[in-house]
């Protein structure tokens, strides 16, 4: 039984992109083609905006999972922080340090990226529980996924993260234990320099591939901890393949009832995160004592095992996978969401030309104000402000030198002015910006994101998001920062349990 | 206390160019329009001239850096020449570098010359350009019209005028400055407009629609200040003085501080309280003939009737409506068209607003002539509303 020295899952967290494609959608425009599509045109994927990618979806999943710390007051110290996905904005660029940079943590935090996998998410988490003892940990796994026109895939993926810290002590879930099993099993693949997934015929994979490594891999966990397939109270595995969780539940001794549903209708698969979000999911209904097994696929097999705690229903209500999942938009405009993630050649305009490459240097310099948000405090006058400046701007101050750093992206703020500028480049026009005030002081001339057309509003309340400001295609660079986007988060937060 | 520069510097000669698309002109050439009509009125030769101060705000876009372009654009003879920048108030500023350099006696007659050649980009509006290295991390990419409409929501709710009842407010200033912009031959848009138009026009920048945003213009414009006693020398009457010259800048405390509600200009308000103060007037809406205020957008020229403290707060939209600002009303305000249909060649705006001041006192201003105006007040704004400079200047008749 989990003694004292146990490690396992400390809190959750999750996030799902605003946008929904109706599938409808997808296939009114891509059936002449393909009609064997017409058989997904069920239910809605999340898409990411514009602005969203795997980065962005794992801050956000990461401050989930960390609600309600305050990044500003030191809590929780985090040891290690691990970033999985097979999206990484940045080849060379480590992207779990991007992440730390924009949550603040300490840079003596070890950040490592877990990539080129399906399993990554899965692989990634068992890692993170071996070595977990070093102190808590932070893991995080996204996935934006890009596919061709016209494919089964469009409509059947989905983009979302989900986080957890990981350590020991005051465990919502223990870990039991697991499994990992490594074999180059191709059902797809893409290649350094290709876009796109490469996929072989279903039938092959689901007959030699699931039917037959799932099962061992699987069966290896359950005896490595003691258990049955019976004692399995919720079983998680991803697979597009209808009918394919089941029959590896069944042929485990898993209960039909355990396997846990795969979001297909409201989000769609999220890549390397899904296993991880359908956990998420999962937690947020789950009850204290029960049995969660966890499956990763992906040229292998990755098997997880935890049991839930009594202190899973004291965790503090966050969004979630459910939270963000009524957080939602349809989207109906097929051509935006190609247009989105540049399959579309478009004419943009002479507006959109402008080059403007990034100053590695100035970034460095101000990394802190860019990615991590953070202004300043004056120790003389206590007025809070953006940027952090040398002089402070009290009209009634004004000293030099007197700043401490204050981070701004958890003050809760509001709009002050706003409009929608149809003039001005944006890929989703009309861009929204706006004076944005923070409550506790300070305020930015900020863009917007994630706005219906005639939802902004003075006095609206908005909450501060880590975003792509632009993308440097020339150069291949992606220049985040953060944007205000309409507040959901209290009327969406749910409890830890049911 | 400094002892202000009331009376201290006399115009001379002033001359502006045709504003508009002008497709077969440089910059330069622009320049040679305007200073050719400012040395003819001024009656005197470029050997005259001591100083030169030079504006224009995107430079990049035509001319390049430096006051290199106008020595050589005018072949002037070695003498020093500054070039000023300061977004959409550059005008005024080559302006005031030129009175400056007279009233302290360094320079017996300086010429102010402003230029900007605007439509050499492929597209509409104003040219989209990089902010800097740091700048360009943060900041929206805002347009003009994006930057200066977020007035109108603050407006709004500050006072609770209704959202529908200002758009009609601010229609009425184009259509106003349209109906006078007509009357003036060198101006870029010379169409008389009715209400519907503008409030059915394309959105621009919510609540701005395109008859909202001034004009965007090529041109130049120019002016030749002296001192009174060598103006008259050279055998001028009438003289026209500088009775005051004031700007404010921004600190950044609109942008990052809590005090400002994003409804007025903080900077246009201390600009105009201490011009007043320099060129003593104490009831501008009584003393005051006529205006030319920085109507870059509808909403600009409404919130800035209150700034400059013609209106009370909050009822600038009804003074317009009820046609107090009007060419035949108490207080004419862009009576050449302002920027709505002069246009807005930015280095040579602040200079332009002057031109109209000064045909105007010496009665050549034409199907547009005031009776008898005596002050006449300047407002040239440059930059946001949440971070700008304002500038503000009073001119009137030396001897009133």
């Amino acid at each position: 039984m989990p003694g004292s020295d146990t490690v396992g899952l400390k809190a959750y967290g999750a996030y799902v992109p605003r946008l929904r494609l109706s599938r409808q959608a997808i296939a009114e425009s891509n059936a002449w083609f393909n009609p064997a599509i017409k058989g997904l045109a069920r239910g809605e994927r999340a898409i990411c905006n514009w602005d969203e990618d795997s980065l962005t979806m794992g801050v956000e999943a990461a401050r989930d999972c960390l609600t309600p710390a305050r990044l500003d007051e030191g809590a929780p110290a985090i040891a290690a922080v691990t970033f999985a996905s097979t999206t990484l904005p940045f080849d060379d660029r480590q992207n779990a340090g991007i992440l730390a940079t924009a949550l603040n943590f300490d840079e003596t935090a070890v950040t490592m990226d877990f990539a080129a996998s399906q399993r990554a998410g899965t692989s990634g988490l068992l890692n993170a529980l071996r070595n977990a003892g070093a102190g808590d940990s932070l893991f995080v796994a996204a996935d934006k996924r890009r596919t061709r026109a016209s494919g089964p895939q469009e409509l059947q993926f989905g983009d979302a993260a989900a986080a957890f810290t990981v350590g020991s002590g005051n465990l919502i879930a223990d870990y039991l234990g697991g499994h990992q099993l490594s074999t180059d099993f191709v059902d797809h693949y893409r290649g350094a320099d290709s876009k796109f997934d490469y996929n072989w015929e279903e039938r092959w994979i689901r007959d030699e591939g699931y039917f037959k490594i799932a099962p061992r891999a699987i069966a290896a966990a359950l005896e490595s901890t003691g258990l049955d397939g019976g004692g399995v109270d919720r079983f998680i595995m991803p697979a597009l393949i209808r009918g394919v969780p089941k029959k590896v539940a069944a042929m485990a001794g898993i209960a039909p009832g355990a396997v846990r549903d795969t979001l297909q209708a409201q989000l769609g698969e999220a890549g390397t995160a899904h296993p991880l979000v359908m956990l998420v999911d999962c937690l947020q209904e789950a009850a204290a004592g029960e049995t969660i097994m966890v499956v990763g696929w992906g040229q292998g097999c990755d098997v997880l095992l935890f049991r839930t705690t009594e202190a899973l229903k004291s965790l503090p209500p966050r969004q979630g996978v459910k939270g963000y999942l009524a957080r939602r938009r349809e989207e109906t405009n097929y051509n935006r969401y190609l247009s989105f993630n540049d399959l579309l050649e478009q004419d943009r305009g002479i507006r959109s030309e402008v080059d403007a490459p990034t100053a590695l240097s100035a970034l460095y310099r101000n990394r802190d104000m860019v990615l991590g948000f953070v202004g300043g405090k004056c120790r003389i006058c206590g007025t809070v402000q953006y940027p952090k400046t040398r002089a402070c701007v009290s009209p009634n101050c004004g000293a030099f030198n007197s700043q401490d750093p204050h981070p701004f992206a958890e003050i809760p703020a509001t709009v002050q002015s706003w409009t929608a500028d149809n003039l001005t480049y944006s890929p989703d026009p009309p861009a929204h910006f706006g004076m944005v005030v923070f409550d506790e002081g300070g305020r930015l001339m900020a863009d917007m994101t994630d706005v219906a057309p005639g939802e902004v509003a003075v006095g609206m309340p908005v909450r501060m998001v880590f975003r792509r400001r632009a993308v440097d295609d020339r150069r291949g660079f992606i220049k985040y920062f953060w944007k205000a986007t309409p507040d959901h988060t209290a009327e969406d937060a749910t409890g830890g349990a049911t | 206390m400094a002892r202000g520069i009331k009376d201290k510097v006399a115009i001379l000669g002033m001359g502006c160019s045709k504003f508009g698309e002008r497709w077969d002109m440089n910059a330069e050439d622009l320049i040679v329009e305007a200073v050719e009509e400012c040395l003819e009125d001024a009656g005197i030769e470029r050997s005259s001239i001591d100083a030169a101060w030079f504006s224009t705000a995107i430079e990049e876009q035509h001319v390049g850096k430096s006051g290199v372009p106008l020595a050589v654009s005018l072949r002037l003879p070695y003498i020093p020449v500054t070039r000023v920048e300061n977004y959409c108030a550059s005008g005024t500023e080559s302006f005031r570098g030129a009175c400056y350099a007279v009233a302290s006696g360094a320079a017996d007659i300086a010429l102010a010359v402003g230029v900007e050649k605007l439509k050499d980009t492929g597209y509409g509006g104003l040219p989209q350009r990089t902010r800097g290295a740091v700048a360009d991390m943060v900041w929206p990419n805002a347009s003009a019209p994006g930057s200066f409409a977020q007035l109108a929501t603050a407006y709004s709710a500050k006072h609770g005028v209704d959202p529908g009842e200002l758009k009609t407010a601010m229609a009425r200033v184009s259509v106003k400055s349209h109906a006078n912009g007509a009357k003036n031959p060198k101006a870029h848009l010379r169409k008389e407009i009715d209400i519907d138009t503008v409030l059915n026009a394309p959105m621009v920048a919510e609540p701005l629609g395109l008859f909202d945003c001034c004009g965007v213009s090529d041109g130049s414009a120019a002016a030749l200040v002296t001192t009174p006693e060598i103006a008259r020398s050279l055998g001028k009457t009438d003289l026209v003085s500088v009775k005051a010259l004031q700007l404010a800048v921004s600190n950044g405390q609109e942008a990052s501080h809590n005090s400002w509600d994003g409804s007025y200009f903080m900077t246009t308000r201390r600009a105009a309280e201490r011009a007043y103060k320099e060129a003593e007037i104490r009831k501008p809406r009584d003393e005051v003939s006529m205006f030319e205020v920085h109507d870059c957008f509808s909403i600009t020229e409404l919130v800035t009737m209150e700034d400059l403290y013609l209106s009370e707060e909050g009822t600038a939209w009804k003074d317009i409506l009820d046609g107090f600002y009007d060419a035949d009303g108490r207080i004419p305000c862009q009576i050449d068209g302002g920027l709505k249909c002069f246009g807005h060649p930015i280095g040579a705006s602040g200079l332009r607003m002057l031109y109209e001041m000064y045909l105007q006192f010496h009665g050549r201003a034409g199907a547009r002539q005031l009776d008898d105006p005596k002050i006449g007040m300047t407002h040239n704004l440059g930059g946001f509303p949440h971070q700008n400079v304002s500038s503000v200047s009073i001119v009137g008749r030396y001897d009133a």
